[in-house]
């Protein structure tokens, strides 16, 4: 199921202005060579235009995938791998008082481009060194059993950035050699990034500076406001 | 034989016979060695646990977090324009530098763009926080090596360096200056001037430093062919910056992405190195300082005029979307992963440190290297703590 951007939006940070159709119709390339290359690996895609390409890759072909990319498509950088919780945080930003009523919030996970079926996802980039064209893939994280296979044996700078995501979000990496803390310390409970994790500083005080738009002294400053709002 | 003469004879056996039971104690158990967490060599506090036979490192691992900040997770509960106070205190060194991939990721998510003089000055600013950064590198390498000199040089060059970012911001080491659609404020008078007077200095402060430190012979003999990274074990582990240009790799962000900043108004030269040693990295950042030099004079030529803040509304709200923005930074490549859900402030922010990828690779680079080459390598390496724990 690919899901293409409609072509007619153009993103304004592309400087050139002849720039923008190329650099589409590049990762347009860029996409077909990928699912040539994962076939029923690839599950969804996005394009955001002129500056990424966004795929989600089937669980179990996680690891196979990014060897298959290295090999064949010449993604030999690895960027970053990472996590995200897409569970909405039911504590909000703190920025309220906490002994007033609790304000009913939405609980509804709703998953970012190239879509998901699952509260969390593991992410990653990697970029082409000649071509200097990144890719970011994405993989669901079955909500039962929180495991992925590792990127270790495929690239070597994946050990710590996996250590790093199973303290922070509680993800195992099937196949990672020493899944130790990096930071925490061993007997600390929870993962910390998860959005069910509070922040305790902003349990005990809320946070003062949720809108940084005071009032200047002297006042007349609320016209000047509503008109510089688009 | 006087008496004396017996004494000495008898001690320089004993020293002998202590010498020869030391030895062969450490060849038959072998040793560890605790660097850290203070130590002059780790710029913070990273703690390196290294396994030694005799004088060779056998497994060697750095132990992190001792900076931890939890800067991903305090982004969630601020609101956009507040992440800058957090994420310029990621690098300390050059933090003008951290500050513009967030900005230009928000950008991107609200699909504005700062006005051509704010992005030159942003990249005026990000080239000197470079040029701040590097030099006390630069400094730092000799004493490392035991040679004090080229510190005090780069202490006091940089001073003038910082002086003009504070000029500018306000601030020396924290600007907080970069804002989502332009900057805080325009440059203050006379200080285009002056910025060219420095560069001037700070080219003779490379020169100073390429004649104290690079054709030494103690300089060359501790780094030639010490801590060698080939290319594709430093493009597996995602090293960046100078690392990377060092190993071989002709990649600099700076020119091969088109971003909304200035670097591709003015002609300039990406300097790499095939050796991949210590000395190829030291090497590659004292031309890439020199380089910033004149990258900074000729955007001091073609300064255009005016505003330096586009319209943005007064409480900014990013619309829902996911962004990735990376830039050369002094230390590497610094990105970050912008998720918002259309509120105040980001869902989540992945925030991709050069130094976190730089220093993954010290288990597998400090394997059979000598104890005293352990500092040179993670000096050549060049890591900021606060870059690897965030």
């Amino acid at each position: 199921m690919l899901q293409l951007l409609p072509s007619g939006k153009v993103n304004p940070l592309s400087s050139p202005a002849e720039a923008t159709p190329r650099q589409d119709q590049m990762r347009e390339q860029l996409l077909s060579d990928v699912t040539a290359c994962l076939g029923d690996a690839l599950v969804e895609s996005h394009i955001n235009v002129g500056n990424d390409l966004c795929v989600r890759i089937a669980t179990d072909a996680w690891a196979t995938s990014a060897a298959a990319l290295k090999a064949s498509l010449g993604f030999d950088y690895f960027c970053f791998l990472s996590a995200i919780d897409w569970m909405p945080s039911p504590f909000g930003k703190g920025e309220e008082d906490p002994t007033a009523e609790r304000e009913e919030r939405s609980t509804e996970i709703k998953q970012g481009l190239a879509g998901g079926e699952t509260r969390m996802q593991v992410f990653a980039r990697l970029v082409n060194h000649r071509t200097h064209v990144g890719i970011t893939m994405k993989t669901d994280v079955p909500d039962a059993t929180p495991e992925v296979p590792s990127w270790v044996s495929v690239f070597a700078g994946a050990n710590w950035h996996e250590r790093e995501t199973h303290e922070m979000f509680g993800i195992s990496f099937a196949g990672h050699p020493d899944l130790r803390n990096m930071y925490l310390p061993t007997d600390f409970e929870g993962h910390p990034l998860r959005k069910d994790f509070p922040l305790l500083s902003r349990m005990v005080k809320p946070w003062p500076g949720i809108v940084d738009v005071e009032p200047l002294p002297g006042g007349g400053d609320e016209d000047e406001a509503e008109g510089s709002a688009q | 034989m006087t008496m004396i003469g017996d004494r000495q004879q008898l001690a320089y056996i004993a020293s002998q016979a202590a010498d020869a039971r030391v030895n062969v104690e450490l060849e038959t158990e072998g040793m560890t060695l605790n660097i850290g967490p203070q130590h002059p060599a780790t710029h913070g506090t990273l703690r390196i646990i290294a396994r030694l036979d005799g004088e060779q490192v056998l497994w060697a691992e750095p132990s992190c977090g001792y900076m931890h900040r939890g800067y991903e997770k305090l982004t969630e509960v601020r609101t956009f324009p507040q992440v800058t106070a957090l994420v310029n205190r990621i690098d300390w060194l050059g933090s003008f530098a951290n500050e513009v991939p967030f900005i230009l990721a928000a950008e991107q998510l609200m699909e504005i763009e700062a006005p051509p003089r704010a992005q030159h000055i942003r990249t005026i600013l990000f080239e000197l926080s470079r040029i701040a950064n590097v030099s006390l590198f630069l400094g730092d390498l000799g004493v490392q090596l035991g040679a004090i000199t080229p510190v005090f040089f780069a202490f006091r060059d940089r001073e003038y360096v910082l002086n003009l970012i504070e000029g500018a911001t306000g601030g020396r080491f924290h600007p907080n200056f970069d804002r989502i659609g332009g900057l805080k404020d325009d440059l203050p008078a006379g200080w285009v001037d002056e910025t060219r007077a420095v560069m001037k200095k700070m080219r003779k402060f490379c020169d100073e430093i390429e004649n104290l430190l690079f054709g030494n012979e103690i300089f060359e003999s501790r780094t030639r062919g010490i801590g060698v990274i080939p290319r594709d074990v430093a493009l597996q582990y995602g090293m960046s910056g100078a690392n990377l240009r060092a190993s071989g790799v002709d990649w600099d962000l700076r020119r091969d992405q088109s971003l909304p900043m200035a670097w591709d108004k003015v002609d300039w030269k990406v300097w790499t190195h095939n050796d991949g040693d210590s000395y190829a990295r030291c090497w590659v950042r004292l031309q890439e300082t020199r380089e910033s030099t004149y990258i900074v004079e000729r955007l001091l030529d073609t300064l255009p005029s005016g505003p330096v803040m586009t319209k943005v509304p007064r409480i900014i709200k990013v619309p829902e979307g996911e962004a990735w923005i990376s830039t050369e930074n002094p230390l590497g490549e610094m990105g970050y992963y912008v998720v918002s859900k259309g509120d105040l402030g980001p869902f989540r922010v992945k925030i991709r440190s050069a130094s976190f990828n730089n220093i993954s690779i010290v288990p597998w680079l400090l394997k059979g290297v000598y104890v005293p080459d352990i500092i040179t390598i993670l000096a050549s390496l060049y890591f900021i703590l606060g870059d690897i724990d965030r």
